[in-house]
């Protein structure tokens, strides 16, 4: 048994480690100054997708991406660590969607793919934590779910039997191919690159990036059609462009604040008996703890 | 929008574990009374399961004006497509200007299906909900009552206002321990309405089936606790965490944690406090070892009182707190015990 698998992953900023120089004097994120990388849990879905592609030979794994023209980076990782090929959604129209747009768009380039047998995703993306756009897709799609997924351990007799993690225990789920699953953060991490498939495909380029660093090997790329990563614009999906990017994004945003903590006047102790006892004392006395 | 023809009310999802509503969802109902008064509408809620002949008790005296109940065996354990297929067609009679339910597994497994298949915005893991107009300036329109939905975004850093001005309903998650549960009449009576689950699922919903589930009663209540001792990253083991486990049963505490110590280990993650864990208000918060980043305080900054215990004298944590001890860790809480045991009566 063969399958096509499509993995959906994000380009992301790494919003977890923001730094003081990552603010700006106004108290705002300088998103320029963190790096982009490949979103945590779609790494973890991708390693679900190789190992099914380990188990059973002949599987293929297609990376979806969708995001301005860097994005490219998200396939080459892919490809570096074992997927087949990827396609890029890029196109000014799909700036501003909020999740419904992003995954109506998603849904087009999944349609234009065509037959696939389990679509995988990281459960949710560490720049809004929504968990919104693997259930949306597959409601677009109108095929079923399997969430928070900590190890699909089989796939047999189109029969997949999907391990998930929950906030209090642990569930089996077994349902139906097609399926979408998306993958939680604690399933295992994914592999690192191979250097062989490194070499083979460094030179993996969409046709903006060709065009933008001024290679033109056009021999290299005939040659070698594996190194061209396709990019898909509204019209390549025929998309409707009122349901992409803002227009067709029902939620907006009204403003936006920083966060500002009230600084309060604290009393400090050092880690001496005396501070220690004093400090005990005091909670004691008014009633805090005791 | 038909806004004569149908009541336009507030719905609340409730998520029902072994006959018992969580409280994630009675928290959502406290908070969905006070939003339906605002709007001068009614509250109703939705079980979806297998034998709620006592939801009603559970949730009437939060003010739940409606009840809808959807009994079916084989609506019991939660799978994502039958419930949607409930949800989306009530809806589509009842046309609700508000539907929340809990940032869960099953509420933000749930959420965005329904949210996609109507065609409406959700928000997910709302930290704030509010009542107020929105004014769209290039339109010339005015938007009345709309729902706030208040959010971190960006890891914490900033705090988004998210509204869906043209789309119903408006939809929301939030995350357990963020609104206050709270009963209104131990005495109020709704109405329930009993549906005929046959009229919203179809055979093709039970797609996915469950073939086993090892769920575990919470054990930890870090929520309820009035004093918590919580640790972070800077503990540096699992091993070092007990330390935190024996002041916290020698002052009568529950034990927390941050995020970074979840992910390394030293912790359970139900003992995760922050924008990604519960929002905790004890009467006094013991922060070990933290440093403070945003997303933790998010979820603790309403302690009534904050001991930051640190070897960082400038750790963000300690602006917020009330008592500052800057120290190692290990030194610090061996003493707290000691010096607790001496003076108390």
């Amino acid at each position: 048994m063969s399958l096509k698998i499509i993995v959906l992953a994000k380009q992301v900023p790494d919003t977890r480690n923001v730094g003081k120089d990552a603010m700006k004097a106004d108290g705002t994120v300088n998103r320029a100054a963190l790096p982009a990388i490949f979103n945590p849990e779609d790494l973890n879905a991708l390693e679900q997708a190789l190992r099914l592609k380990d188990k059973y030979p002949g599987s293929t794994v297609t990376l979806l991406t969708m995001g301005p023209g860097r994005a490219a980076e998200i396939i080459r990782e892919g490809l570096f660590r074992g997927a087949d090929g990827g396609y890029l959604l890029t196109d000014r129209a799909f700036a501003g969607a909020d999740t419904l747009a992003t995954s109506y768009a998603l849904s087009m380039a999944i349609r234009k793919i065509g037959k696939f047998d389990i679509i995988i995703s990281g459960r949710q993306a560490i720049d809004g934590d929504t968990a919104q756009v693997g259930p949306q897709v597959a409601e677009k799609l109108g095929m079923p779910q399997i969430t928070y997924a900590e190890e699909i351990q089989s796939v047999e007799k189109s029969k997949i039997r999907v391990k998930r993690r929950l906030e209090r225990g642990i569930e089996i789920a077994e349902g139906s191919l097609p399926m979408l699953v998306t993958v939680n953060g604690s399933a295992p991490e994914c592999r690192p690159r191979n250097a062989r498939l490194l070499q083979k495909y460094k030179h993996a380029l969409t046709i903006t990036e060709r065009q933008a660093a001024s290679v033109d090997y056009e021999e290299l790329y005939s040659n070698r059609p594996y190194l061209n990563l396709e990019e898909w614009s509204v019209a390549d999906v025929k998309a409707d462009v009122v349901q992409c990017g803002l227009s067709g994004s029902p939620t907006k945003v009204k403003k936006i604040d920083n966060v500002v903590f009230q600084a309060k006047e604290s009393k400090t102790f050092d880690s001496s008996d005396t501070d220690i006892e004093e400090l005990i004392v005091e909670l004691i006395n008014n009633h805090t703890i005791g | 929008m038909d806004n004569e023809k149908f009541m336009n009310n507030l719905f609340v999802y409730l998520e029902i574990e072994d006959g018992k509503v969580e409280d994630v969802s009675l928290e959502l109902l406290t908070k969905g009374r006070a939003l339906a008064k605002n709007l001068n509408c009614k509250m109703e809620a939705v079980a979806v399961g297998s034998q709620l002949d006592n939801i009603g008790e559970q949730v009437f005296p939060y003010g739940v004006n409606v009840l809808h109940l959807f009994d079916d065996k084989h609506l019991y354990p939660y799978t994502s497509l039958p419930h949607t297929s409930v949800l989306v067609k009530l809806f589509q009679e009842e046309k609700p200007q508000i539907a929340l339910m809990g940032a869960t597994s099953i509420g933000r497994d749930l959420g965005p299906r329904v949210s996609s298949a109507l065609g409406s915005g959700l928000t997910a893991d709302c930290t704030s909900l509010e009542i107020g107009d929105h004014e769209e300036k290039k339109e010339n329109k005015t938007y009345k009552d709309l729902l706030y939905q208040i959010r971190p975004a960006f890891g914490g850093n900033i705090v988004a206002t998210i509204i869906n001005p043209d789309c119903r309903p408006q939809m929301a998650t939030v995350r357990e321990g963020v609104m206050k549960k709270e009963i209104a009449d131990p005495k109020h009576k709704g109405e329930i309405v009993k549906h005929d689950v046959t009229k919203y699922v179809s055979d093709t919903d039970f797609i996915v089936t469950v073939i086993e589930r090892q769920i575990e009663k919470s054990k930890v209540n870090i929520k309820g606790s009035p004093i918590i001792v919580a640790g972070g990253y800077g503990m540096g083991s699992k091993e070092n965490f007990q330390l935190l486990h024996d002041l916290a049963n020698t002052i009568g505490a529950e034990v927390g944690a941050s995020r970074a110590a979840v992910d390394a280990g030293f912790a359970e993650h139900e003992r995760q406090i922050g924008q990604t864990g519960v929002t905790v208000r004890p009467k006094l918060y013991i922060a070990c070892g933290i440093s403070g980043q945003i997303q933790h305080i998010a979820g603790m900054q309403e302690s009534a009182m904050i001991i930051a215990i640190n070897n960082d004298p400038y750790a963000p944590i300690n602006t917020i707190a009330d008592y500052v001890i800057t120290g190692e860790v290990e030194t610090v809480v061996p003493k707290m015990i000691k010096y607790y045991k001496k003076n108390s009566k």
